[in-house]
C-alpha cells in the first residue's frame, strides 16, 4: 500500500505542476456556480431543499466530466511517454499502480467537489435545509465521482494513447449513465436490472434528496471495485502479450 | 549471475526470441549485438521482468523471473531505449522516486541518490527539471535511475543511441565505471559502439545467439576471407593495361581466390583499381608482389571495415534479415534519406 501511496503522491503533485489541475478545478467550480445561480435566478420561490436537490443534480454533470478528463492521462500517458516501464520493472504490484493512479485522480476530484461546498453553505445560511441532506448529497457526488474515475482508470489502462483513452472512457461512462433510458424502453424484469445498473439516474437520485440508502452505497463501491479490478487484469494481461 | 536456458518468446505466431541459451558471470560487461528486430530488446525486457517468456527459464542471481519477479526486479536496473523519465520532475526528485519505487528505505534514499548523481556526473543539473535537459543528460538520468537502488544487474538498451561523439565517449566511460559493482548487459546494433566497452559480445540474430566471444575473437572470425581494394599506377600504359597487369600479379599470389576489376578511385594516366578476394589477411603479401613487379601501389586496404562485415555476416546468415534490412533502407530512404547510410556504412 505504501507503494500505491508513493505513486499517488507523484501523480497528485503532477496535476498541479501543470495547468490541468488548477484549470479543471476552476472550470468545474465555474460551471457549478453558473448552474446554481441560474437555477435560483429563474425561480426565486423554490424551497431550500429543492434548490439543494437541483444543486446536486447539476453538480453531477461537471463532476462526471471532470472525472473523465482527470483519468485520461493516468496510464495512457505513461504508456505513450514510455514511463510505464519504470513502474513495470520495479517491484510494484499491478494493483498498487492502479490504486495509486486512482487515488491521485480521485483526490483531485474530491477536492474539486468539496470546494463547491460554499454553495450549499449559502443555502444553509439563507434558507432552511438539514445538514444531513448536504452531507448525504456530497457522499453521493463523491461515490458517483469514484465510479466514473474507476471507469477512467480502466479506459486509460486499455488505451495506447490519451485520445483512445478519452473515447473508451466516454463511451463506457455514457453507456452506464444512459442505461436508464434503455431500461425505460425495456420489458420487465430486464428493465429493473438495467435501471439498477445505471450509474446516475436510479442510484444517484436518493443521494440528491438526502436519502442515504445502503444499496446505493454498495452499488457504487462494487461498481468502482469492479472497474479497478478489471484495470489490474488489463495490466497483468499486457505482460503476457 | 544470469542463466538463460532454452528461452523462447512469441508475439502471437511470430517468434521474437529463441532458442536462446547462455550464461553471464557476475561483474562482466556483456554487449548484445544485432540488427534491429534481432530480438535484443525482447531479451532485455525479459531480463528486466517487463515481459514474460513464452517458455524456457531465465534466472538472475539464482532467482527465476517468472516465479519471483519482484525479487528479480529489486536486483535489476533497466534503461529502455527511450529513458522512462518524468519530465516535469527535477533530477533529484525523479531519482528519489525511482529509488523509493525499487524499495529503498527512506533513510537510505538520499545517500544512494547522491551516489548515483556522482557516478553519472549529474551534480550540476540535479535540481533542474528533466524536461529542460539535453538528450545526453537525459540519457545519464536514465542510467542513474537504473543504478540508484544499487542493483546487481544493470540492463541498458541502446544506451549510446542518439548521442553525439563527445557524449558517446563520456557514456562509454560511464558504463566502464559500472564494472565491478554491477554486472552490465547492454545492447546495440552498431559494433563499434560496444566493442570498446564490453568484456564479451553476444551476436544475436533472429532471436538466437549466432556467436559469442571477445571483440578480438569476433574481429578475427569476421576478417577471414575479407576483400582488399588496391589502386595501382603503371607508368607509360593505359588504365586498362595497368588493370590487367595488376590483376595478373595478384592472381599469382598464394591464397587469392578471385580478382575483379573496379572503378578507379583516382584519375590519372596508368592508374587503375582492382578488388582481390582471398583467404586471411593478404595485404602485406599483395603489396610486396606488386612492388617487386615494379607496379606502383597508390592505396591498398580492406574494402570493408569490421562493422560492415558484421552486418554482411548477419545479412547472409539471418532468416529474413536481408529482407528486413531492405525494407528498413527503403523506409529510411522515404522518410529520411540522410539517415540511410548509418546502418551499413558506419565503420
Amino acid at each position: 500500500m505504501s507503494t500505491a501511496l508513493l505513486i499517488a503522491r507523484r501523480e497528485f503533485s503532477s496535476y498541479f505542476r501543470s495547468w490541468l489541475g488548477p484549470i479543471l478545478i476552476a472550470a468545474v467550480l465555474l460551471a457549478d456556480g453558473i448552474l446554481f445561480y441560474w437555477k435560483i435566478g429563474l425561480d426565486q420561490k423554490l424551497l431550500s431543499a429543492q434548490v439543494l436537490i437541483e444543486f446536486f443534480y447539476n453538480a453531477s454533470g461537471p463532476t462526471m466530466i471532470a472525472a473523465v478528463i482527470l483519468t485520461i492521462r493516468l496510464l495512457a500517458e505513461e504508456r505513450q511517454t514510455g514511463t510505464l516501464i519504470l513502474l513495470n520493472t520495479s517491484p510494484v504490484k499491478d494493483r498498487d499502480i492502479v490504486i495509486g493512479k486512482f487515488l491521485a485522480a480521485y483526490a483531485v476530484l474530491a477536492l474539486t467537489i468539496l470546494l463547491s461546498a460554499y454553495m450549499p453553505a449559502w443555502i444553509f445560511v439563507h434558507g432552511k435545509v438539514a445538514i444531513g441532506h448536504v452531507v448525504v448529497g456530497y457522499i453521493g457526488l463523491l461515490l458517483l465521482g469514484a465510479a466514473i474515475t474507476a471507469i477512467g482508470v480502466f479506459g486509460s489502462a486499455l488505451a495506447t494513447s490519451q485520445v483512445v483513452a478519452a473515447i473508451i472512457t466516454t463511451v463506457i461512462a455514457l453507456v452506464f449513465v444512459l442505461l436508464w433510458i434503455v431500461a425505460k424502453a425495456s420489458e420487465p424484469p430486464l428493465n429493473q436490472y438495467l435501471a439498477a445498473l445505471a450509474v446516475h439516474h436510479e442510484n444517484f437520485r436518493p443521494f440528491m434528496q438526502g436519502i442515504l440508502q445502503p444499496s446505493g452505497v454498495i452499488f457504487y463501491l462494487v461498481f468502482t471495485y469492479a472497474f479497478l479490478f478489471a484495470s489490474v487484469k488489463v495490466l497483468e494481461a499486457r505482460r503476457w502479450q | 549471475m544470469i542463466e538463460i536456458q532454452e528461452l523462447y518468446k512469441y508475439y502471437g505466431d511470430q517468434r521474437a526470441v529463441g532458442p536462446l541459451t547462455t550464461n553471464i558471470e557476475r561483474g562482466e560487461i556483456i554487449g548484445l549485438l544485432g540488427l534491429n528486430g534481432a530480438g535484443k530488446t525482447t531479451t532485455l525486457r525479459i531480463l528486466a521482468c517487463d515481459l514474460l517468456p513464452t517458455s524456457g527459464s531465465v534466472k538472475v542471481a539464482g532467482v527465476d523471473v517468472v516465479e519471483r519477479p519482484d525479487d528479480v526486479k529489486s536486483k535489476v536496473g533497466y534503461l529502455p531505449d527511450r529513458p522512462p523519465l518524468y519530465e516535469d520532475l527535477s533530477v533529484s526528485d525523479y531519482l528519489t522516486f525511482a529509488a523509493r519505487l525499487r524499495g529503498v528505505p527512506s533513510d537510505k534514499t538520499a545517500k544512494l541518490v547522491a551516489e548515483a548523481v556522482e557516478l553519472t556526473e549529474l551534480g550540476d543539473v540535479a535540481k533542474k527539471i528533466i524536461g529542460s535537459l539535453s538528450h545526453g543528460y537525459k540519457q545519464r538520468v536514465g542510467i542513474a535511475q537504473a543504478i540508484v537502488h544499487a542493483p546487481d544487474l544493470v540492463v541498458l538498451d541502446e544506451p549510446i543511441s542518439g548521442l553525439d561523439p563527445v557524449q558517446i565517449v563520456e557514456m562509454r566511460e560511464l558504463v566502464k565505471n559500472l564494472k565491478g559493482e554491477h554486472t552490465v548487459v547492454l545492447s546495440s546494433h552498431i559494433l563499434s559502439e560496444i566493442s570498446e566497452t564490453c568484456d564479451r559480445i553476444l551476436v544475436i540474430n533472429s532471436g538466437k545467439i549466432e556467436w559469442s566471444g571477445t571483440e578480438s575473437e569476433l574481429s578475427l572470425a569476421l576478417r577471414q576471407g575479407s576483400r582488399i581494394a588496391i589502386t595501382v599506377r603503371v607508368a607509360g600504359v593505359s588504365e586498362a593495361a595497368a588493370q590487367a597487369r595488376a590483376s595478373e600479379i595478384a592472381q599469382k599470389v598464394p591464397g587469392v581466390s578471385s580478382v575483379e576489376a573496379a572503378n578507379a578511385t583516382e584519375a590519372g594516366p596508368g592508374i587503375a583499381s582492382i578488388t582481390v578476394r582471398g583467404e586471411g589477411d593478404l595485404r602485406d603479401t599483395l603489396c610486396r608482389a606488386l612492388v617487386q613487379a615494379d607496379v606502383g601501389v597508390i592505396s591498398l586496404g580492406r574494402e570493408q571495415e569490421l562493422e560492415s562485415m558484421f552486418l554482411e555476416l548477419l545479412g547472409e546468415s539471418g532468416e529474413g534479415a536481408p529482407v528486413r534490412r531492405k525494407k528498413k533502407r527503403r523506409k529510411e530512404g522515404e522518410e529520411a534519406p540522410a539517415a540511410a547510410p548509418t546502418e551499413g556504412g558506419a565503420a
